[in-house]
């Protein structure tokens, strides 16, 4: 599945997070490869309950305490991080080379620490920067995500949400790590905001050298940061490609059941819906997961699909376009 | 910071109970330092000891002056007189014989008889001791000549004692009272002549070189503002050396043992698994033991030492149920968000329970540990009550342990017990009136709109 070793950003192989439970495993994430380039922006799609988050912590190592099985590889610059003990990970990995715009972003801010403190934490942490070394850079990412320095005196309960977001986002830049993951950015937040967000968010792609993961359920928010879609079910990756293939079209039956779900203004036409619910993780079909679901399945849809690659570059595990 | 306090001082001043205990351990405080900077510790542990008869001049169980405000028949005060209060005359005898007189002369207003009177010598001479007459004048002109002796250094004269002029001059009448008595007054119901009584010491000196001070003391019923106990000693040195003691105690107790429990149940709970377990296993295996009959066990075959002591129960307390009210406040907090995003970011676990854990519950902590405060006072007063005290270190638990033994609300000594037991409920009070203000103000549960 390699590419080019050297563009390589990310790259994982065969990575498993199966969480244990009081009814069973849960399989959260099942068997996810994939690759991202550098300075790549992909947007991972799903509902909710599919592993998104799962995948974000298995690839960024933040594990609950009920893991049943973490395995796999997760290569960073060639290297293979998993094989880093849990100290060299958090110094080596942590913020220096993958940042996290957690999902509860808004309450991700230490209540006690003043914002700018909590803000500059990560190059306290990490460079051992003196506290007002670390708060001057601390002023210029506020100003890189539009904040006015003013704030880093301010608590985070005297912030207003969006303010919170791109506090949180400007936490995540800080350290100018290779990768950042935002795990849904925008959703505790109203239109406006997240509009603003995103603004901030495309203006941090257009002038930095980073690479980005868009995690969301928000398809229409990330369509225009996104250089990359990859669409999840049930634990697995269904759909992986450029977004201009993906988002004019979806092969997948569930991408494009995803995509014909989504609102247009320019033209009329009946939102769909998926009729029934994703499988529970607990105990996966045997074959496509989204057999169930699915208007076009067929025989062969009994059998798990592998994940494939098309002519056209794109990924997709269908047992429709199968070769 | 400043703003914050000035905010917390705001809020606090809201509160009457608040205002109270800061007057009051202000005043502790007050009292604190100022028997550590007056009586240094090895001086007021040698007055405590009472050794080499530091407190012959005191009467025995005499009460505070201050008893004298509440009654119209006043109870007799201590006399001290020395040669700054006396009227010396000397005249030459013969070539070699010296006559010095000390004439004492104070005045008696109170209603009640001395307990005793004493005459103590400080001699200087090189081979004959001087010799002294006493003679005792009643405010209505009635002289008694009472015994004489030859005043070696460092000896008395025990007036009231003196047996032989009880038999001849008073019909084996106690003297303290038959020189105070008034003589219209009889002998099985005596009354004080109040006035201006004299004692009169004549001294001999045999060489020039001899030479001698003359202490003169009346014993009374009520003696400074303290009053005295059993062995004489005035009650204040204990009273005012009590406080550094129970502040110390309570507050490094209070302090050190919720400070540690908190540590470890923070530490407990963000590690969890095998440490967790252990913590809450002794936690719980201490539960079992009971404090009291360790701290007896020690006191009784090791040592005493109120170092010692509260060092041991602080470690005794470490593991005590505190550890699983934290904790289980720690659980809600270590899956908050923000502690998460804290881990993401490659934060320390030392650095997440300082920074992030601790400070977001240290708020209900505060009040909790000011309540506790009295606690650790009173266990050691409880402590020296169970004859487990320091014996060297003068505390309010010791003043009330004395008392006890002593008999003291049995034989109605009553402000023996009153006034440690006082200042042991002052201070109680006080920290617990804080406490629970606090409580009020820093507890959001508890607070008011």
């Amino acid at each position: 599945m390699t590419t080019q070793a050297t563009s390589t950003l990310l790259r994982t192989e065969n990575l498993r997070l199966y969480f244990r439970t009081t009814q069973g495993v849960v399989q959260a994430v099942d068997d996810v490869s994939f690759t991202m380039p550098r300075r790549d922006a992909l947007a991972v799609i799903g509902e909710s309950g599919c592993g998104k988050t799962s995948l974000v912590r298995a690839i960024l190592r933040l594990l609950p305490s009920n893991v049943h099985t973490y395995s796999g590889n997760v290569f960073l610059n060639d290297i293979d991080v998993m094989k880093l003990s849990e100290e060299r990970f958090r110094t080596n990995v942590r913020w220096t080379k993958m940042s996290l715009v957690a999902q509860a972003a808004m309450n991700a801010l230490n209540p006690v620490l003043r914002v700018g403190e909590q803000v500059a934490e990560p190059l306290i942490v990490h460079q051992r920067l003196s506290k007002q070394a670390a708060l001057a850079q601390a002023a210029e990412v506020f100003q890189l995500v539009g904040v006015s320095p003013d704030f880093l005196g301010r608590y985070a309960f005297e912030l207003s949400g969006g303010m919170r977001q791109r506090a949180i986002i400007a936490m995540a830049l800080i350290t100018r790590p290779d990768l950042i993951v935002l795990d849904e950015p925008t959703s505790a937040l109203d239109m406006l905001t997240q509009a603003n967000i995103m603004n901030v968010l495309k203006g941090i792609k257009r002038d930095l050298e980073q690479s980005f993961i868009f995690i969301t359920h928000d398809v229409s928010t990330t369509s225009e940061l996104s250089d990359r879609g990859m669409v999840m079910y049930a634990g697995q990756i269904v759909e992986l490609a450029s977004a201009e293939q993906f988002y004019l079209d979806p092969l997948h039956p569930y991408s494009a059941k995803l995509m014909a779900s989504i609102p247009t203004l320019k033209e009329k036409k009946e939102l769909e819906f998926i009729p029934g619910q994703p499988p529970s993780l607990l105990n996966p079909p045997t074959g496509c997961r989204f057999a169930d679901r699915c208007d076009r399945r067929f025989d062969k849809c009994d059998t798990e699909p592998p994940l494939q690659q098309l002519a056209d570059g794109r990924w997709i595990r269908c047992w429709l376009y199968n070769k | 910071m400043k703003t914050r306090f000035a905010k917390l001082w705001q809020t606090a001043r809201k509160y009457p109970t608040i205002m109270m205990s800061v007057v009051i351990i202000s005043v502790l405080l007050g009292i604190a330092f100022y028997a550590m900077i007056s009586i240094p510790f090895s001086e007021a542990a040698l007055l405590w000891r009472g050794a080499e008869n530091i407190w012959e001049d005191t009467p025995r169980l005499a009460a505070p002056i201050w008893f004298n405000a509440f009654r119209s028949e006043k109870l007799s005060e201590t006399v001290n007189l020395t040669r700054e209060d006396a009227l010396i005359t000397e005249e030459a005898v013969s070539a070699t014989i010296r006559k010095e007189t000390w004439v004492y002369e104070y005045d008696f207003p109170y209603a009640t008889f001395p307990q005793e009177m004493k005459a103590f010598f400080t001699v200087s001479a090189d081979d004959k001791n001087p010799l002294v007459k006493f003679t005792w004048v009643k405010p209505d002109g009635t002289t008694y000549q009472l015994g004489s002796m030859t005043a070696s250094d460092g000896s008395r004269y025990g007036i009231s004692a003196d047996a032989t002029v009880s038999r001849e001059q008073f019909n084996n009448q106690p003297l303290q009272v038959e020189l105070y008595r008034d003589p219209s007054s009889t002998t099985e119901e005596p009354a004080v002549l109040n006035g201006t009584y004299q004692f009169i010491a004549e001294v001999y000196h045999f060489t020039d070189s001899s030479e001698i001070e003359i202490q003169f003391v009346s014993f009374g019923e009520v003696y400074g503002i303290a009053g005295t106990d059993h062995l004489r000693r005035d009650l204040r040195i204990g009273l005012l050396w009590g406080t550094p003691f129970a502040l110390m105690f309570g507050l490094l107790g209070a302090v050190g043992s919720t400070s540690i429990t908190f540590l470890i149940a923070a530490i407990g709970s963000w590690y969890g698994g095998w440490l967790d377990a252990a913590i809450q296993r002794i936690c719980e295996v201490r539960l079992q033991l009971p404090t009291l009959p360790i701290l007896i066990m020690l006191g009784t075959f090791y040592s005493r030492s109120i170092f010692l002591i509260l060092g041991v129960v602080i470690a005794l307390d470490i593991f005590s149920s505190g550890i699983k009210t934290y904790r289980a406040m720690f659980m809600q907090v270590k899956n908050l968000p923000y502690i998460e995003a804290a881990r993401a970011y490659g934060a320390s676990n030392m650095r997440i329970i300082v920074r992030y854990m601790i400070p977001k519950v240290a708020p209900v902590l505060i009040p909790n540990f000011v309540t506790l405060i009295p606690t650790f006072v009173f266990l050691e007063a409880s402590l020296a009550l169970l004859n487990l005290g320091d014996p060297t270190a003068p505390t309010w638990g010791k003043i009330l342990n004395d008392a006890y033994h002593a008999g003291a609300l049995y034989r109605g000594y009553y402000y023996w017990v009153l006034e440690p037991a006082l200042l042991l409920i002052f201070t109680g009070l006080a920290f617990s009136m804080l406490g629970f203000a606090l409580d009020r103000i820093l507890n959001p549960r508890l607070r008011r709109i």
